[in-house]
């Protein structure tokens, strides 16, 4: 059975084209618009791994998925994608302990990444 | 399990030991918190033993009484503010003294709970307290004192810049590849998208550009006898290809004429922003008046729409920059977010005023008055 991803993201024209890829990767996606719809996806299924965007209805819209979705399913990898990174120092390392205890995420990874380097940290993730 | 400390002052004992009551076995958790956080309770019955406390325990939060037997709440909130203490303050306040409540917040008070309070009044506040002590605590971390402001403009300015380039970007290489198969017609749409968010891009660019001019400051603003009817007459025909695309009507109502010592640049700006926000939130259709009228010592601007309107909570934040309203009926909409933030700023170079009435689904109004 193909894997399923999870991306949401308030930005339409990512969706289409992280889709298209996770398509090629081989994998299915499951696409939500706001931090709501994937709040909703996420007490209605549960993905293999998830893509969030940091900065949708609210600035911590992607912090609060990766929290609601890791309380739920704790074992599910989750990437935060924004398109702010590491010039604004913005950048989170989650290698560094004091981050990784209030990002409940696995990856931070910048929206402009190569198609090839996305399908590579996704398939760390998924342990393919 | 992390613990705050909450000094209640008070001169009723019982206040103080029902506070404790509540708050004992009371836990507030938060999303991205690493942990559950509980409360203990210090005590005060007066304004002169509150500080003695704080000195002595450093409390994070402190609920305030006002009325205090010698020294007053709103002092003891003084203090904590001259000595730039890292404390959140609650006044409690009868409803009596509800516009002193209201003045404390405006003098640092982060909240009020009015008195008598359920058991339930409680808790919610201190859970939004502690929320709000710990973002703040975080945003600390994170950023260099002082520099927080323009770090955040420059980190969603960065943000809002990427975000199309990465677009525009990534539906060329699905082009490059021919991913959508050969026939030409199959990337009409993704070709629509990437035309649209490069003009997004350039209103941004286009609206950066007049807020550094405006950020700069005075020197380049050039005041002369203007025409404000002449200027509204012209951005009403700038905004026309937009206006007909939706069916929207505008329509000027102003006199013949009216001449006063402005920069018509601005005006230029401010009527432009106003009116392409008139007709891009506007319903198919809809109207948009534009009122110009004035008085002996000002001039009166109004842009009235019958577009979707704002929310009471959304009115405060509008006028931020890069604010935007983001719901399912202005997804199509696009903006930078600057537009009313510039507005703003050149209504205050003017000294000026501008409000906002508005009711959802029906319509907004925004009214300039310029002391000119």
């Amino acid at each position: 059975m193909k894997k399923i991803i999870l991306v949401v993201d308030d930005d339409m024209d990512y969706l289409f084209q992280i889709k298209l890829k996770i398509e090629q990767f081989g994998f299915e996606a499951i696409t939500a618009e706001s931090q709501r719809e994937g709040e909703k996806v996420i007490e209605a299924m549960k993905p293999d791994l998830a893509i969030f965007d940091l900065m949708m209805e609210n600035e911590d819209s992607g912090f609060i998925l990766s929290y609601k979705i890791k309380k739920k399913y704790p074992e599910v990898p989750v990437i935060l994608a924004t398109a702010v990174t590491a010039e604004t120092g913005m950048g989170f390392n989650l290698s560094e302990e004091s981050n990784r205890s209030w990002i409940k995420a696995d990856l931070f990874l910048d929206k402009g990444i190569r198609t090839d380097q996305l399908e590579k940290e996704i398939k760390k993730l998924l342990k393919i | 399990m992390a613990t705050l400390k909450v000094l209640v002052v008070d001169d009723e004992p019982g206040i103080r030991s029902g506070v404790e009551r509540i708050l004992r076995n009371f836990k507030v958790d938060y999303p991205f918190m690493d942990e559950m956080y509980n409360f203990i309770i210090l005590e005060a019955g007066t304004g002169e033993e509150a500080i003695q406390i704080i000195e002595k325990d450093m409390p994070d939060i402190c609920l305030l009484d006002n009325k205090l037997p010698g020294m007053q709440g709103i002092e003891v909130l003084e203090y904590i503010r001259t000595q730039k203490y890292d404390i959140l303050v609650v006044m409690i306040t009868s409803y009596a003294s509800m516009e002193l409540a209201v003045k404390a917040t405006y003098d640092g008070a982060y909240d009020f709970i009015p008195k008598p309070f359920t058991p339930q009044e409680l808790k919610s506040s201190i859970e939004n307290i502690t929320k709000q002590l710990f973002l703040k605590r975080m945003a600390r971390k994170m950023t260099h004192e002082g520099k927080q402001v323009r770090f955040q403009f420059l980190s969603v300015l960065s943000h809002e810049l990427k975000a199309p380039l990465n677009a525009v970007e990534g539906y060329l290489e699905i082009i490059n590849k021919r991913q959508l198969g050969h026939e030409l017609e199959a990337y009409d749409e993704i070709i629509n998208r990437s035309l649209k968010r490069l003009h997004g891009m350039r209103t941004l660019i286009l609206d950066l550009l007049d807020l550094t001019k405006i950020e700069t400051g005075k020197p380049n603003q050039k005041i002369v006898d203007t025409n404000l009817v002449k200027i509204a007459e012209s951005a009403i025909e700038t905004m026309m290809p937009i206006a007909i695309q939706k069916d929207v009507q505008i329509v000027l109502n102003a006199p013949d004429k009216l001449n006063r010592q402005l920069d018509p640049d601005e005006i230029e700006i401010i009527l432009n922003n106003l009116i392409s926000n008139a007709i891009k939130y506007n319903k198919q259709e809809g109207k948009v008046e534009v009122i110009i009228t004035e008085k002996t010592k000002s001039i009166t601007i109004a842009v009235k729409d019958t577009g979707i309107g704002i929310d009471e909570n959304e009115k405060t934040e509008l006028f931020k920059d890069f604010f935007r309203i983001k719901n399912p009926k202005t997804k199509n909409i696009t903006g930078s977010g600057l537009g009313l933030s510039i507005v703003k700023k050149i209504v205050e170079l003017y000294k000026g005023e501008i409000i906002v009435n508005s009711i959802p689904d029906k319509g907004s109004e925004f009214i300039i008055t310029l002391p000119v």
